[in-house]
This record gives structure tokens, sequence and C-alpha cells, in this order.
């Protein structure tokens, strides 16, 4: 099994999966009611300018969101 | 003719607003839920034998109590039983949308789901097996491609139909799997104690949104059964899955809407081109998306300035010719107090006001612009990391922006923000942005007191004693209000920051209707402001002014702009100016300015007009140079620095404060904003003064 990483780790351009979302609160709940949930494909799209927040495409839309937010969402890297 | 209730429900940006207006044409009503500043619009139509009444609900991705707008959302459908439920749903980004839908279908409401964007799924190449979709959800569903006005027709038929169908409990329901589905119904088992809750949500709904930990249902006070039954299957729950309940049961609701669209939405073609992609490699590239940025605000406030010159001369002249076509009505040199308050009081104190309008119509033009073509989202994404530094949310910049040009339009801006704390935070420091109306001071006190000399220069570049002083003024501004900001996140308006998860939508075209149409809701709400506390404040403060009045015989031999100078002494106004002198003595000021000041809560232009009447200036040209030369014979430089950074910081003008208490919903807010400010601007300026004469400036 590849490794676990945080989803803040993704460089631009990478895709993963989803495994888990750390930590609980009402955040949580709104990534999970976005559609970021176990087994979903992530792609980390860019960087804002400033170097926060991150772009991510899912479920065929962008959504942003901090790298502190991004840091509870647990991903594997996809293999080439 | 019968009567149709439908409420209009949808993700933000799946194109709520514009079925709204095809449904309903302009004949709609803007206004807040009770309680609330959630903004409520009301329409209706005629079809056939029906008179359908249209309510658009706020636009959420969830029915959960993560924001106000989804508690509005939820509770309306719930109170209100609307006949039937409208969602509008972006069929080109079905999955997703869909997720509130699945939440309506769960509160078992009359459903129709209209597949909006039906062009854009096209060209993505996706294509629907709508009879199959409509039986899985249970619900009619109607493509429609809304800004073509395609499927309107359609939609109102299903409306329709589905309000005058039997009413029957939906066969699917979403299954939570075999675990969840026991938790459920063990809390389900303890909810018979909680008999009206049940009756009004129903007991399997409850039970979900207590597993769920919804804020707003936890708190409606529950039995202990309840409660300890909910922590139980929590716990189990966490231990099963490893996972927070919340999680799986999104998981679930996703796994459905994915089972659904997989028998009946096809991808023919796999190629597809992301424009909005492309052009956010350029309008938010790591390098360039800063400058761009940049420009485009700077493009923003120069056009709108530079466009609503125009308009505003136009308006001025206007309320010139009205003021003196209406003393005309009375006798020349009449002393009626009817005319004063009429043509000084009421014309002349909305007037100054509302001269504002093309100005900032034009901002909110720009503004909608912005929204609707998606940039905005672009713009609070750039600008969230240094937003998030002081406490406050990447949505929060627009707003703060907006204040560079008026306070008022900017607090009304600070509606995007979901979080209440975060969105007082922003309303109670907006006024220190130096807004627009404050620059004639400036322009007056800068001149007066400084030479205008070069500072530095490259080249053809110069920077001027006059540009670096307006430059340090807006800066102080700007550094009060970031403090600010931290010192109330961390005391007041204390609480966990917001989470940034934002949608980035993909860019549109904006319409010119859909446009015009953000503007004219929001400056019709300008204008309506304008025609109540406006007015009631324009005519306290022309009462203020032009009471007690003088004995005339007093005023004999004394020449125009001199009686005009002893009535404002002896006025209400001059009488608090000269009684608050004690007070501003310590930050360098004297009774002629405590006057001024007084005059420009009305509007923060109205200090220089003010100071005009009390040195017996009349309205001529070359006023502001003759009153430079009186300032500065009266006054130092740093007592010069010393009103501008009072006007700066001290209470923002009346408009401002009657639309703090309007968007807080109380007048608390309003005031505290206007006594902090104030206080604020006291200290600073009395720090300003004592150190400048201690270095001796
Ligand atoms: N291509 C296409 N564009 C559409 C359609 N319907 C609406 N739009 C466009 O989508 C954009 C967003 O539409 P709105 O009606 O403002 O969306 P909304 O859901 O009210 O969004 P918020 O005001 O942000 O809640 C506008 O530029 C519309 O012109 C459609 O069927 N096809």
């Amino acid at each position: 099994m590849a490794d676990l990483i945080g989803l803040n780790k993704v460089k631009p351009g990478q895709t993963a999966t989803v495994v888990s979302i750390k930590g609980r609160s009402s955040i949580n709940k709104r990534i999970a009611d976005m559609g970021v949930i176990p087994g979903t494909a992530i792609k980390v799209n860019r960087v804002a300018p400033l170097g926060d927040p991150i772009e991510i495409i899912i479920r065929g839309y962008h959504l942003s969101l901090r790298k502190k937010e991004a840091a509870n969402i647990i991903v594997e890297l996809d293999v080439k | 003719m019968k009567k149709i209730t439908v409420a209009i429900a949808g993700n933000p940006n799946s194109g709520k607003t514009t079925v709204f207006n095809a449904l309903t044409g302009m004949r709609h009503h803007v206004g807040n839920y009770p309680g609330v500043t959630v903004e409520k619009k009301e329409g209706a139509c005629k079809h056939e034998d029906y008179e359908i009444t249209f309510v658009d609900l706020p636009g959420t991705y969830s029915l959960t109590a993560y924001s106000i707008e989804e508690i509005v959302a939820r509770n309306f459908i719930v109170d209100e039983h609307p006949d039937v439920v409208v969602d509008i749903v972006d069929s080109s980004n079905l999955e997703r949308n869909l997720y509130l839908a699945v939440q309506l279908m769960e509160m078992n409401v009359p459903l129709v789901l209209a597949f909006n964007m039906s062009d854009l799924a096209k060209s993505k190449g996706m294509s629907f097996d709508i009879e199959q979709l409509s039986q899985l959800l249970e619900a009619a569903i109607v493509p429609m491609t809304a800004n073509k006005k395609e499927g309107i027709n359609e939609l109102l038929q299903a409306v329709v139909k589905t309000a005058e169908a039997p009413k029957k409990q939906r066969t699917h329901t979403i299954q939570y799997g075999k675990e969840i589905e026991e938790e459920l119904e063990k809390i389900q088992n303890t909810l018979d104690s909680e008999h009206d809750l049940v009756t009004k949500y129903g007991s399997r709904w409850l039970a979900l949104k207590l597993l769920e930990h919804d804020k707003e249902i936890w708190e409606k006070g529950h039995n202990k059964e309840v409660l300890h039954a909910v922590k139980n299957s929590t716990e189990h729950l966490k231990i099963v899955f490893d996972d927070d309940p919340q999680i799986m049961i999104a998981d679930r609701r996703y796994g459905f809407i994915s089972g659904a669209c997989q028998e009946s939405v096809k991808h023919t073609v796999e190629t597809r081109h992301d424009w909005s992609d492309k052009i956010d490699t350029v309008m938010i590239n790591r390098v360039l998306g800063i400058p761009i940025f940049v420009i485009l605000m700077y493009l923003l406030f120069q056009l709108t300035f530079f466009l609503g010159q125009w308009p505003m001369e136009w308006m001025e002249r206007f309320f010139g010719w009205l003021s003196v076509n209406v003393a005309a009505l009375w006798p020349a040199g009449s002393e009626s107090a009817l005319k004063s308050l009429i043509v000084d009081g009421i014309i002349g104190g909305v007037g100054g006001v509302i001269v504002f309008l093309p100005n900032i119509l034009l901002l909110f033009l720009a503004i909608a612009f912005l929204e609707d073509s998606g940039y905005m989202a672009r713009a609070a994404f750039i600008m969230d990391r240094i937003m998030h530094k002081i406490g406050l949310h990447g949505k929060s910049f627009m707003p703060m922006l907006i204040g560079l040009g008026c306070s008022v339009p900017a607090i009304m801006a600070t509606r995007i923000l979901e979080n209440r704390r975060n969105r007082l935070t922003t309303i109670m420091i907006i006024p220190l942005v130096s807004c627009g109306a404050r620059l004639p001071i400036y322009m007056l006190i800068i001149p007066a007191f400084f030479a205008n000399t070069v500072l530095l220069k490259f080249g053809f570049l110069k920077i001027t004693m006059h540009a670096f002083m307006l430059w340090i003024i807006y800066m102080i501004g700007i550094l009060l209000a970031i403090i600010c900001a931290r010192i109330l996140r961390s005391t007041v308006f204390q609480g966990e920051t917001t989470p940034f998860v934002m949608e980035l939508p993909p860019y549109r075209m904006p319409t010119l209707k859909g446009v015009v149409i953000h503007m004219w809701d929001r400056g019709w709400m300008y204008l309506k402001k304008a025609g109540t506390i406006i007015l009631a404040i324009s005519i306290i403060l022309w009462a203020a002014a032009s009471y007690p009045k003088v004995d005339p015989k007093n005023l004999e031999g004394l020449s125009e702009s001199q009686i005009q100078t002893e009535k404002l002494r002896n006025s209400i106004i001059g009488g608090i100016g000269h009684a608050i002198e004690p007070i501003i003595k310590p930050i360098g000021f004297d009774y002629k300015i405590g006057t001024a000041l007084i005059g420009a809560l009305a509007a923060k232009e109205v200090f220089v007009a003010q100071l005009g009447i009390v040195y017996s200036l009349g309205e001529s040209e070359g006023t502001s140079k003759a009153l430079r030369k009186k300032l500065k014979a009266d006054y130092s430089p740093l007592q010069g620095f010393c009103i501008m950074l009072f006007c700066l910081i001290s209470a923002p003008c009346m408009a401002t404060i009657a639309m703090t208490k309007r968007e807080t919903g109380s007048w608390g807010w309003a005031i505290f904003q206007l006594l902090g400010l104030t206080t604020l601007a006291y200290v600073v300026t009395f720090f300003a003064y004592r150190i400048g004469l201690l270095m001796s400036v």
C-alpha cells in the first residue's frame, strides 16, 4: 500500500484518492457535503499566488480550500 | 383561479436567479427573511388557471445548519409548506448538485428537478435518461437552458402537475447501510417522547439530523433518553467505520447519487475543453495573478468614478434646480420655516446623499459583473492568505475594497460572508477604509498646510508631498482596519475562523439583464434607505443647524455670509460645537472644527461646506482657496493633520450607520460602531497631537 499523506502535501498536477477525513468538526462535515469523501478521486490543480489556499478538482468541479483544512484530508497518491 | 406556492432551491451558480427572472419577469419583490439579513425574493406568474407564487430560497449546497442560508432554506420548507419545491440543478455538474436534491427528497417534499445548463451538459458530452432518473429520484425532471428561456413552459407544467398530484410517501428512501440504519431506528424509537418535533419534521429525518450532529436540531432541547441514544450510536458507529458518522452519511448520499447516475447518465465524448481552467491558468497564475488582480481593481474604481462624474453633475444640477424652483414658491426673502425645511433640510440633505447614486450604481454594476462572471471567487482565492492573517476570510476583501468608494454599498456587500462573526467584524472596520466622500476634506486640508515639494524622483516618476500625505492617510486607515479586525476577532467576535471551502465556478459571460437586475435590486435598497432613515436624520440635522433662530435685529448690517455664520453659531449644532470645545481641545481642535464635525455626520464631505459657513465664506468660486488661507492662519500643520486623522477614523456618516443597523439587525451594533470609532479617533488623534507637540512638528 502506498503512503498516506495529507492533501496539503500533494503537488499541483498530481492525482490522489481520498482515504479518510481526520478530526471532527463542522468543517469536515462541510468538506464531505461538497463531495470530498473516502474513495473520491482528487486532482490538485494549483496553488494560489500567495501559496495558500489550493485549488482541487473533484467530481468534475473546482473547489478551493486552505492547506490547513486540506491537511485533514488523508489521501493515497495515485501511481502513474 | 388556484394558488400554488413554489420554493426555488438550488446550488449557488446553478442559474437560480436566471430561472427566477424568466419565470416572474421583472415583477418581483426583494425583502429579507424575518429576523435575518438573508435576501428573500418573491415573484408571481399566471399559468393556465393557476396563480403561482415563487419564493427564491438562498443558494446552498446542502441543508445542514452550516450557514444561516441553509437554515433559512430548510425552515422555509418546513414552516411554510410550499406546494412544490423546484430544485435548480446544474446538470453539467450533476453529482454535486444532486446532493441537495437528495436532501430535499429526504424532507419528503413534492419535488421538481430543473436540469438547467443543458447546453453545457451537452457540450460536455453528457446525456441523461430522464425517465429513469425521474423514477429513481421520484421527481419530475425538466431539462432546460434558462438563459435562452428554453424549458420555462415545461417547468411550469411540471410544477402544476406535481402540485395537483396526490401527496404520497416516497418509496425509495436512501438506505444508509445496515449499521447506520440500525442506529437510526434506535434513535427513532426514543423519539416517541418528542411528539411535537416528530410531527413537524418526521422521525427519520429528525434521527438523521441528530446523528449528523446538526446544530440547529440539536439545540431544540431533547430528552435525556434521546441524547443518550444519539451519543451511544455515534460512538458505536465511530468504532465500526473509523470515521465520523457525519462523513459516512454524506458518503452514503453520494453513493446513492453515483448509483442513480451510473444507470442513467452517459458520457458520450470523453475529451472536453475546460475553457474556464485555461482562463484560470492566466487569471490566477502564480506570477500574473496578483498584477492582474490589482489592475482589475484599479479599473473598477477608475471606471466607476470616471463614468460617474457626468451623471453626478446632472444630479447635482437637478437638485440645485429643484431647490431654486421650490424656493421660488415662497416670496423672495421669505423666512418661512417650511421653506427652509424643504429646501435646506430635505432637498439639501437627501440630495447630498443621493448625488452619489450614479457612482454607487456603477459600482454595483461593476461588482455584479465580477460576480456573475465568476471572477469574484478568484479574487477571494487570491486574497485569502492575507485576509486570513487578520482573522477574516478571502471574501471579506471585496467589501473592504468597495469601502474605498463608499461604506454603504460595502456594508451591503458583506452579505457574501457566511459566518456572522466574520461579517460583523468586516462591517465594523469598513468605515476605516477611507471612502470617496472624505477625499474633499483631504483635498482642502493638504494643500492648505503642506507645500507640494518633490520628495523623491525616479526619472519621470515623482513623489510629491501632497500625494505622499494622501497616501499616508489612506495607509493609516487600512492599518487601523487591520489592527481593529484582529482585536475584534480575538475579543468581541471571538471564535473559530471560517473554513475556506469555496467553489471556483466556471467563468461565464454575464448577461446584461442579469447584471442590471442585480444592480437594481441593490440600488433600490440604497434608495429606500435614503428615503427613510437618511431623510429623518437630515431633518434632525437641519433643525439642529437652524434653531434656535437669531433675533433679526442682531443680523442687521451684516453681509449674507456673516448672517450664515451668525445663524450657525447660534444654532444647536453651533452650541454643541462650543460645548464640546473643552473635550476636543486636547486633540488640537476648537469650536469651529467641532461645529463642522457635527455637520459632517450627515455626510463626510459636508465638513468642508460647514467650515466654509463657519468662516463666513459665501458659496463662490475660489472658496477653497480663501478657506485654505484662513485655515492656515488659524491652525498649525500638525492640527491640520489631526483634522484629517479625526475625519478619517471618527463616526461614520449617517448613511453608514443606518446601513449597519439594517444589515446587523440591531441599533446596538450601529451605536457600537459609532462610539467605538469615535473613541478610537479621539485616542489616536490625541496621541498624534501630543507626540507631535512634544517633537514640536
Ligand atoms: N450556458 C448557460 N448559462 C446559464 C444557464 N442558466 C444560467 N446561466 C448563466 O449562469 C450564470 C449564473 O446564473 P445565476 O442565475 O446568476 O445563478 P444563481 O444560481 O442565481 O447564482 P447566485 O446568484 O450566485 O446564487 C449567469 O451568467 C447566467 O447567465 C444555462 O442554462 N446555460
